[in-house]
């Protein structure tokens, strides 16, 4: 997985080692809870920070929504397809990066 | 805060105006279309390019209530045009719109969560709505169950289940529409601001909080969407799938159009020569028969190869492959800086580039648009396929290359690749030469699968038809009487020798370039078929057979080709078709660019760079050609 996703402005190692990653790094099947979205994906957006933060709210992308990664492009396995609670949404990577998910402990 | 034309009305009316909102997939064009069934309208909004559907049906009460179906959108906050329409719409702000006099909010029955939001945004705006449980019938199948009066008290709105397909709950959905309409009165004030992140968080909450109320998770989920896109999305099968879709699509607009054009092309051949024999001889005949009416055949007769896109691209979205389509191609479209929604608009203009350009409008950001507007006359449209036929037919030898491969059909396949190539090339460029910086976010629902309604697939294949002619027609009648002009007058002198084309201004704009042309190896009669050429890309075929005086009317292809082996170089030949993959051959296409993008920017941008190509490409396969031996 690229280091790129990886880092985000908002990337904290406390949270890393009590299972919090960005959804960008998470890989196909990995399942958890949104504990934190934020319009600071970590890589240069067209739109600011607070309209992605918007748009993602929108899409269901809210704190506490279960997520599940269904599926995964070819390239760079780039896009994600995932389960947010019970609708089936299609993002790419970089912008998985503004959302922060507690997996569960495989 | 919004102007509500409607307050004033009289207590007693027998017209009412209602508009339909929703989330994307809701099945809310499917209610459109059972609501009013044929009795539709479809426009464009003033000033803006947004499509404007209405429709007009009458309740039982014998009121008559006219529809408008807006874009489909998940909040109030419009990111692309057709958003900005429904926000206005639903505001009573949009220009040139009376306020509707009530919203019906269709909702999916079985995807609630996203839509119980958008129901709370639009209780601010104060207009009195009814909330559309819509594809019940699904819901109640899955065990899903939804305490109707409970989610009614909690959203403070009435609510009706229906299945828009089977025209269930229709009646006692116009029965709520008429009762909202007759308390119009009664409506609140509109307290709608867009909403910070703070502020959809909180009405997340609500909407979840009513959700799990109301909503008890179904009994039997659908699994069937899961387990086909194991299929569909599986990293490498799913590319295999989309490619083999695209390769039947392509056979099928190919295959299954030519009897339909040819009935058409024999039909308007029929009437110009009806035409020509019945009138008198004389300018009047000339401009009925080779302006307007050759002008619409030349355009009609692509119908049948756009309605067979439209049905498959209808049936993709419909069924909810196209977002799947989207997903599986954002990366190779995002390597070119193009977004994943460019799929579609691209993948009509190998029909033809005006209806690719108007469904561009699917694309939120206006520089994604634009790019994808500016790429799309590069994919090869049929237009170009007279032309690439001649050419081959003529000059490349009807031999088979490595043992299976058709030299012709590879020559036709390189011309194709090669649009697609320097299509995704010139994207790439505009978006890291011109327009750096970030990327627009991709963020879409994969809906659930579902069996395309054949009804409602004809209903909105209809609807496109009848943009298609109406917008198309407007655009190309104009130009195609300036063309006629152009190759009409003025009159060849008495006791002329040449074809009557020679002397008219396109004629004489045809030599004065030559010397322009001759570089890449054109001789003067090519570049005076560039000009009427300019209408439609095939018109050239035709201006061919006039210059060289062959065929008469229809020019007989076949007597064409063996002529031009005679008179042009392989060289000239190679060079005429590396033009035509390039340059902006086509008027209406440039009209149409003026139209949606509002401004003779890019259409200007989008001719110079095309022509530049289109030059520096034919030079370098002319002088190839030549070095080769081939001049």
């Amino acid at each position: 997985m690229s280091e790129a996703f990886v880092l985000s402005p908002d990337f904290n190692p406390a949270e890393s080692a009590s299972g919090v990653r960005t959804l960008a790094s998470a890989g196909l099947g990995e399942r958890g809870v949104i504990v934190r979205v934020t319009g600071h994906s970590g890589a240069a957006e067209a739109v600011e920070a607070e309209e992605l933060e918007r748009r993602l709210l929108e899409m269901g992308f809210v704190e506490g929504a279960a997520i599940e990664v269904l599926h995964e492009g070819l390239f760079g396995r780039d896009p994600i397809a995932v389960r947010v609670d019970d609708t089936r949404v299609a993002l790419r990577r970089r912008e998985a990066g503004a959302i922060s998910v507690k997996f569960d402990g495989r | 805060m919004a102007p509500d034309s409607g307050a004033a009305a009289p207590p007693v009316i027998d017209t009412a105006r209602i508009a339909l909102v929703g989330n994307p997939n809701s099945g809310k064009t499917a209610l459109f279309n059972a609501l009013t069934g044929s009795r539709q309208k479809v426009a464009n909004y003033a000033g803006v390019t947004v499509e404007r559907k209405e429709g007009v049906l009458t309740a039982p009460s014998g009121r008559q209530i006219r529809v408008l179906d807006l874009p489909g959108t998940y909040s109030l906050r419009a990111r692309s045009p057709d958003e900005v329409v429904t926000r206005d719409a639903v505001l009573g702000k949009l220009a040139g719109e009376d306020a509707p006099q009530a919203l019906v909010c269709v909702a999916d029955a079985t995807n609630l969560r996203l839509v119980l939001r958008l129901a709370l945004e639009l209780k601010q705006v104060g207009r009195p709505f009814v909330l559309a449980l819509n594809m019940f019938d699904i819901a109640q199948r899955q065990g899903l169950r939804i305490d109707v009066e409970r989610l009614q008290a909690e959203i403070g709105a009435p609510i009706v289940t229906t299945v828009a397909t089977r025209k269930r709950g229709l009646p006692e959905l116009l029965e709520k529409v008429e009762a909202l309409v007759d308390r119009e009165a009664l409506s609140g004030d509109n307290v709608w601001h867009e909403p910070s992140p703070a502020e959809i968080r909180a009405a997340h909450a609500e909407a979840q909080r009513i959700f799990k109320l109301c909503v008890k998770p179904p009994e039997r989920p659908d699994t069937m969407t899961g387990k086909i896109d194991d299929v569909l999305l599986h990293p490498a099968a799913g590319l295999v799938i989309l490619l083999g879709l695209l390769f039947v699509m392509f056979q099928a607009v190919f295959t299954w159009a030519t009897p339909a054009m040819d009935i058409i092309d024999g039909g308007f051949a029929a009437l110009i020569e009806l035409t020509n024999t019945r009138l008198p001889q004389g300018l009047l005949t000339s401009f009925i028969a080779d302006g307007l009416i050759a002008g619409v055949g030349s355009v009609l007769v692509f119908l049948p190869q756009i309605l067979i896109l439209f049905f498959f691209i209808l049936l993709l979205e419909d069924s909810g492959y196209m977002a799947r389509a989207a997903f599986l191609m954002d990366k190779i479209m995002g390597g070119a800086g193009l977004h994943g929604r460019a799929f579609i608009p691209l993948l009509s203009s190998f029909a033809c580039a005006i209806p690719g350009i108007m469904s561009t409008r699917v694309i939120d950001n206006r520089q994604d648009r634009l790019t994808t507007i500016l790429v799309a006359p590069l994919m090869t449209c049929s237009a170009r396929i007279p032309v690439y036929t001649l050419i081959i037919g003529a000059f490349i030898p009807n031999q088979t290359v490595w043992g299976v491969l058709s030299l012709q059909g590879l020559v036709m396949f390189g011309l194709y690749a090669g649009g697609i190539v320097s299509a995704l090339l010139v994207s790439f460029v505009i978006r890291r030469v011109f327009w750096r910086g970030a990327v627009e976010p991709f963020m879409m629902e994969l809906p659930t699968y579902r069996w395309p309604e054949p009804r409602n697939v004809l209903m909105n294949l209809w609807a496109r038809a009848r943009i298609f002619i109406s917008r198309a027609g407007r655009i190309i009648m104009p130009l195609m009487v300036l063309v006629w002009v152009l190759s009409t007058f003025p009159y060849p002198p008495e006791g002329a020798t040449g074809p009557a084309i020679d002397y008219s201004i396109a004629g004489q704009l045809g030599q004065f370039l030559a010397p322009l042309m001759a570089p890449i190896g054109f001789n003067w009669q090519m570049t005076v078929a560039l000009i009427p050429g300019m209408a439609a890309r095939e018109v050239a075929v035709a201006v061919l057979g006039t210059v060289y005086a062959v065929g008469g009317e229809d020019g007989e292809t076949g007597a064409l080709s063996t002529l031009l082996k005679n008179q042009w170089s392989l060289a000239s030949a190679l060079s005429f078709l590396a033009w035509y993959v390039f340059a902006p051959q086509c008027l209406p296409t440039l009209g149409v660019v003026k139209r949606e993008t509002n401004s003779w920017v890019w259409p200007t941008v989008m001719f110079v760079y095309m022509v530049g190509l289109a030059y520096i490409a034919a030079f370098i396969t002319y002088h190839v050609a030549v070095a080769l031996g081939a001049g």
